[in-house]
């Protein structure tokens, strides 16, 4: 695996397969901590270093332990149950080392245990493993960070997005989520632009 | 048969080793948790609102803990909530003046009048973005209730124009004074004393013209108050409520009646 592949496979899990605006993960952090801009960087940060370390545990886990045992059906349950310890881990040790940044994201970080963008991108860099060999341990660690920051992107423009729509004169029927979701089809469809340019790097 | 037992044996193996680590880990990494300020903190109302200063009721709680704030500046727990806190932290409780917020403005449209037709956004922060909001007076109370959409208690109502607090339901938190964009609440002692209703920055001859209720920075009450209370800035009085004893002398010289006793 060259340099230029991972380099392809973190910009493709950015744009072309951004986890939240073309896979559809992740939409309830997604709406609900995109109200503001500071709140949206620090749930990103939170989610990519979670999403890091949950395929850094979590791929060991499936290869070493679950596919030579013939266990991989339960890969839902083991991933969830690694990923749920893993961020009560991750929640012990910051407010031991970094109270500031532990209030800053206070209950956001509980809260990525149950997102299934992390046990998305854990499951799904599996399939891409099996379908090509060399999309070994170092590829799935750079997708998963590509993953967060796309994440992070998304979150961002969205926020973005969101502090426009705050002044706008919306019809009364369409206040409050509707227009958000409506918001956020068209920030997706944005994203479709995107297909196509990115898989050139990857063959 | 034994496919089963090894999915047990792993699923139930992982499990244990998570908490196992976990276990270790919240041990080996206790935080140790300010007692004192839990106690503290579940006497607070949990109102969050920061009219004491800090982030939030924990953050009050925290510096009450540690002996960095003074007792009774929960305004919206009053003096209840400081008896209540004074023994945790081994103080005696103090006296605390009750809090009330007052809008400086008597602009209803009887006494003013609206210069310009609006068909913005109902929110005075909006209507304040096009040439200082629609009314004549540029200073005074736009109507459209943003203090009242802040305030959590249905304290606020707007009534003819102004707005009005009720204030046997308001608790001080301080909301409606950062919601109102001309500045126009302030929070005040609810004890017997004077109150200029008017924020009016122009000079006499124009506020004249923009209001009938409007300072025009006479000068009488200055004159007249014994205390020194009462000073003239920007050409409208401002009564410094700590300093005025409620003797009502400035109301009755008030060429305008603009000056209203409250809670006499």
């Amino acid at each position: 695996m060259s340099f230029t592949n991972l380099v392809g496979i973190f910009l493709a899990a950015i744009l072309t397969e951004n986890y939240i605006l073309v896979k559809f993960f992740g939409i309830c952090p997604f709406l609900g901590v995109s109200k503001k801009l500071n709140t949206a960087l620090g749930m990103s940060a939170a989610v990519t270093f979670v999403m890091v370390l949950a395929t850094a545990v979590t791929w060991p886990i499936y290869t070493y332990l679950l596919v030579p045992n013939e266990l991989d059906y339960l890969q839902t349950i083991v991933f969830i149950l690694v990923i749920a310890g893993l961020v009560q881990l991750v929640e012990i040790v910051m407010k031991k080392y970094m109270p500031p940044l532990y209030n800053a994201l206070g209950i956001y970080l509980p809260l990525i245990t149950t997102n299934c963008a992390v046990l998305g991108v854990t499951m799904l860099v599996l399939d891409k493993g099996a379908s090509d060999a060399s999309f070994g341990y170092v590829a799935s660690l750079v997708n998963a960070f590509g993953a967060g920051i796309g994440f992070l992107v998304a979150m961002i423009m969205f926020a973005g997005v969101r502090e426009r729509l705050e002044n706008c004169d919306i019809p009364k029927s369409l206040q409050g989520l509707p227009i958000t979701l409506v918001a956020a089809a068209l920030v997706a469809c944005s994203f479709l632009g995107f297909s196509g340019i990115v898989d050139k790097l990857l063959v | 048969m034994s496919g089963i037992l090894t999915a047990v044996v792993l699923v139930v193996a992982i499990g244990l080793i998570v908490g196992l680590v976990l276990a270790v880990a919240s041990i080996l990494m206790a935080v140790p948790v300010d007692e004192k300020a839990v106690a503290i903190e579940e006497q607070l109302p949990g109102a969050n609102c920061g009219a004491c200063g800090f982030s939030g009721c924990s953050g009050y709680a925290a510096a009450l803990s540690k002996g960095e704030a003074k007792l009774g500046l929960c305004s919206v727990g009053g003096q209840a909530v400081a008896d209540a806190i004074a023994p945790i932290i081994g103080a005696d409780s103090v006296e605390t003046i009750p809090q009330t917020a007052v809008v400086h403005c008597n602009g209803s449209d009887d006494n003013t009048s609206k210069g310009m037709r609006y068909q913005g956004i109902e929110s005075c922060l909006a209507a304040t973005q096009l040439y200082a909001g629609m009314g004549d007076c540029s200073y005074g109370c736009i109507g459209f209730g943003d203090c009242m959409k802040a305030c959590e208690y249905n304290a606020i109502t707007v009534c003819n124009g102004v707005a009005a607090v009720n204030s046997n339901l308001c608790r001080a938190c301080g909301a409606c004074v950062k919601a109102c964009p001309k500045g126009l609440i302030r929070i005040e002692p609810k004890k017997p004393h004077a109150v200029v209703k008017c924020s009016n920055c122009d000079k006499g001859a124009l506020t004249r013209k923009s209001c009938k209720v409007g300072c025009i920075g006479c000068m009488k009450c200055v004159k007249v108050c014994e205390n020194g209370a009462v000073k003239v800035e920007n050409f409208h009085a401002i009564i410094d409520p700590d300093k005025c004893t409620g003797c009502g002398k400035c109301a009755e010289g008030c060429p305008q009646s603009i000056i209203e006793m409250m809670f006499v």
